[in-house]
């Protein structure tokens, strides 16, 4: 029955908007329906009640940040007392020796991202470039709606493509020609099975490419008109506007946007977890399987019994986390220093 | 101004621009085209993927019943359906209001050094990865007392807040300093004129906020590892392990059967449908809202 496919999901969003809206309009009514009070004391009494609830709030925002911080300094101190940096150093992994060391999930980690931005960040500036300086203002909304669309793609349905289909094609296709012209690099490989770091880098390409592309244009369209205007009267074409005008101005901006991909790269899991293969191991051809820290918490964390592995998953996820701390706050200040904190309303 | 006005340039002046710079100029064009190209051509291969594989299998049972054991064909995912409902409901009942009251502090109370630290926090939250707070929802509610759908609703919550503080700040930010100073103006107090007049005046955007956040969260898999955990059956209470439609469609996707692989397609294809239907609903709501974009 083909009619249950567009009901489910419109009626379960609907219920949602529904439920907002009344909780919304309800709360608004409530506080309408209250008698008006005078600039008495009573009222007074409720605004400071009112400004201690709303900073609690806020206050809950940072207690959650202490609070991932502290579960995961806790959780992870045993295996830090055992391993100190070895850990990080060390590339054995036996659960059932207790014998951890983190290299080649960060060696995997690293790789897997690296690969993804090399993929993703030309693509997705001349995404950008293509919507803001060059297309027809009219596509402006459609396009960039579908490229936002490729972020809205819940990353275990990219495992699930890229494993069903992008891995065939991949093995199929791609590492036949890419072992047959550039195999001499060393990068391609060994068995063409589809399931390696290099799928892993192309699925996370695809799902970094939409952040990329969209704080790059926003970058660009904060980039001041008269920088164009200038560039177009000194007799530079189109695209020597862009690379003195415009790009060359943004580059702070687009920096940070890359990071910022970078930052979700480091931290996905689900889709790299279900192409990468997972074997812990370090090995030169991209065609080989991979294991990331994001995968290794995935597959072992809630079947971990003992108290070694659970601490030693635990000191991989505070690695994580700190990690892609450094990385976002970097890119925030980047983007930041273009932007202003301002956020970006169309040139003209 | 009109050609009749300027005075006709002599042609020489201005140099012809070199074929070389021609020629870059429309590779550049060229490149940027394909690059568009090349960035659409996943969408594409993976909504094709969704809606060929999808819509063939997602009929009655899969809608209404429970998965049947291993090695028996068919049976649907409906536990999972209603399990991934009620953890986005638990989720956006902790999550919604937090979230609000936070970005409403920012917007209203926020010019100092605290709201600076919250701002950036949130900002800095936003980046955590999924799996880190799927570890901190297991320690907190799952060690000692067991896995539940809960815990899943909490980690989730957990992931909502920081996206529906800083939508919820600017959101209030737009809304114009007038207005906040007539209402003082009527001796009315400052809360009541933030619920009233503020955050009513913002409602539509506050609402896209909340539903990019619901997006957000609703095809997360990886907090839900360790936190719902997933069943096979109908969870009879909150505090039992709850099935979710993303934790079905990874469960699935690496058995070697045709027909499992059949359901993670159509798992997937009724989650997507959920997700990209809510975020055309808060474009749909933006667009018809009393404040939206300016």
């Amino acid at each position: 029955m083909i009619l249950g496919i567009p009901l489910v999901g419109p009626i379960v969003s609907t219920i949602h908007m529904i439920l907002l809206f009344l909780v919304m309009s309800a709360v608004c009514d409530a506080v309408n329906a209250l008698p008006a009070e005078g600039p008495g004391d009573h009222g007074q009494h409720v605004d400071v009640v009112f400004k201690a609830t709303m900073v609690l709030c806020g206050l809950l925002v940072l207690a959650v940040l202490a609070l991932i911080v502290y579960e995961l300094v806790r959780g992870s101190a045993l295996s830090w007392d055992k391993f100190g940096f070895h850990f990080f150093a060390a590339s054995d992994w036996d659960p059932e020796h207790e014998s951890f060391g983190a290299l080649p999930f960060i060696f995997g980690t690293l790789v897997s991202s690296l690969l993804a931005l090399f993929i993703a960040v030309p693509l997705s500036i001349g995404v950008a470039v293509f919507t803001t300086e060059m297309c027809p203002r009219s596509l402006r909304g459609p396009l960039s709606f579908f490229v936002e669309l490729l972020a809205a793609i819940p990353s275990v349905v990219y495992g699930l493509w890229g494993f069903l289909v992008l891995a065939p094609i991949l093995a199929k296709y791609v590492q036949p020609f890419l072992a047959n012209n550039f195999g001499w690099t060393g990068l391609f490989s060994g068995r063409e099975l589809g399931i390696s770091m290099l799928a892993a880098g192309i699925i996370l390409a695809i799902m970094i490419i939409p952040i990329i592309s969209s704080i790059t244009r926003e970058v660009l369209l904060v980039v001041p008109q008269h920088q164009r205007e200038a560039a177009l009267a000194l007799g530079a074409t189109r695209w020597e506007m862009i690379r003195i005008g415009v790009l060359r101005n943004a580059r702070a901006g687009i920096v940070g946007g890359i990071i910022l991909g970078l930052g979700r790269a480091l931290g996905e899991t689900m889709a790299v977890t279900m192409v990468i293969g997972n074997a812990p191991q370090m090995k030169r051809s991209l065609f080989e399987f991979g294991y990331t820290m994001a995968s290794v918490l995935a597959n072992e964390f809630s079947e971990a019994s003992a108290d070694m592995h659970l601490s030693a998953l635990v000191e991989i996820g505070l690695a994580l986390f700190l990690v892609t701390i450094i990385v976002n706050a970097l890119a925030r200040l980047l983007v930041w220093s273009v932007t202003r904190g301002q956020p970006a309303r169309g040139h003209v | 101004m009109s050609d009749a006005s300027l005075p006709s340039r002599p042609a020489s002046v201005v140099a012809p621009i070199s074929l070389r710079r021609r020629l870059t100029d429309h590779f550049m064009t060229g490149a940027a085209i394909f690059t568009v190209l090349l960035v659409l051509a996943p969408l594409v291969a993976i909504f094709g993927n969704l809606l060929y594989h999808g819509i063939v299998s997602v009929n009655w049972d899969f809608l209404t019943k429970l998965p049947k054991p291993p090695g028996e064909l068919g049976g649907g995912m409906a536990n999972a359906i209603v399990g991934s409902m009620l953890i986005l409901l638990i989720a956006s009942c902790i999550g919604v209001p937090f979230g609000i009251g936070a970005g409403i502090y920012l917007a209203e109370y926020g010019r100092n050094r605290l709201g600076d630290t919250i701002r950036f926090t949130a900002d800095v939250l936003n980046g955590v990865p999924s799996i880190v707070i799927g570890i901190v929802g297991w320690a907190l509610l799952v060690k000692g007392h067991g896995f539940s759908a809960l815990a899943g609703g909490v980690a989730l919550a957990i992931m909502m807040v920081p996206t529906i503080c800083r939508t919820t700040e600017e959101m209030l930010l737009l809304v114009p300093q007038a207005l906040r100073e007539a209402a003082y103006g009527l001796g009315i107090p400052r809360w009541r004129a933030t619920l009233s007049v503020v955050l009513r005046t913002a409602t539509s955007g506050v609402i896209t906020g909340v539903m990019l956040a619901f997006a957000r969260v609703a095809g997360e898999t990886a907090p839900l590892l360790f936190t719902a955990l997933g069943n096979e059956y109908w969870s009879k209470s909150l505090d039992q392990p709850s099935a979710a439609l993303p934790l079905q469609i990874y469960k699935y996707y690496s058995t070697p059967s045709p027909d499992l692989h059949r359901q993670a397609w159509a798992g997937a294809l009724v989650l997507i449908s959920l997700i990209i239907i809510s975020v055309a609903a808060v474009r749909y709501v933006v667009r018809r809202g009393t404040f939206g974009t300016q």
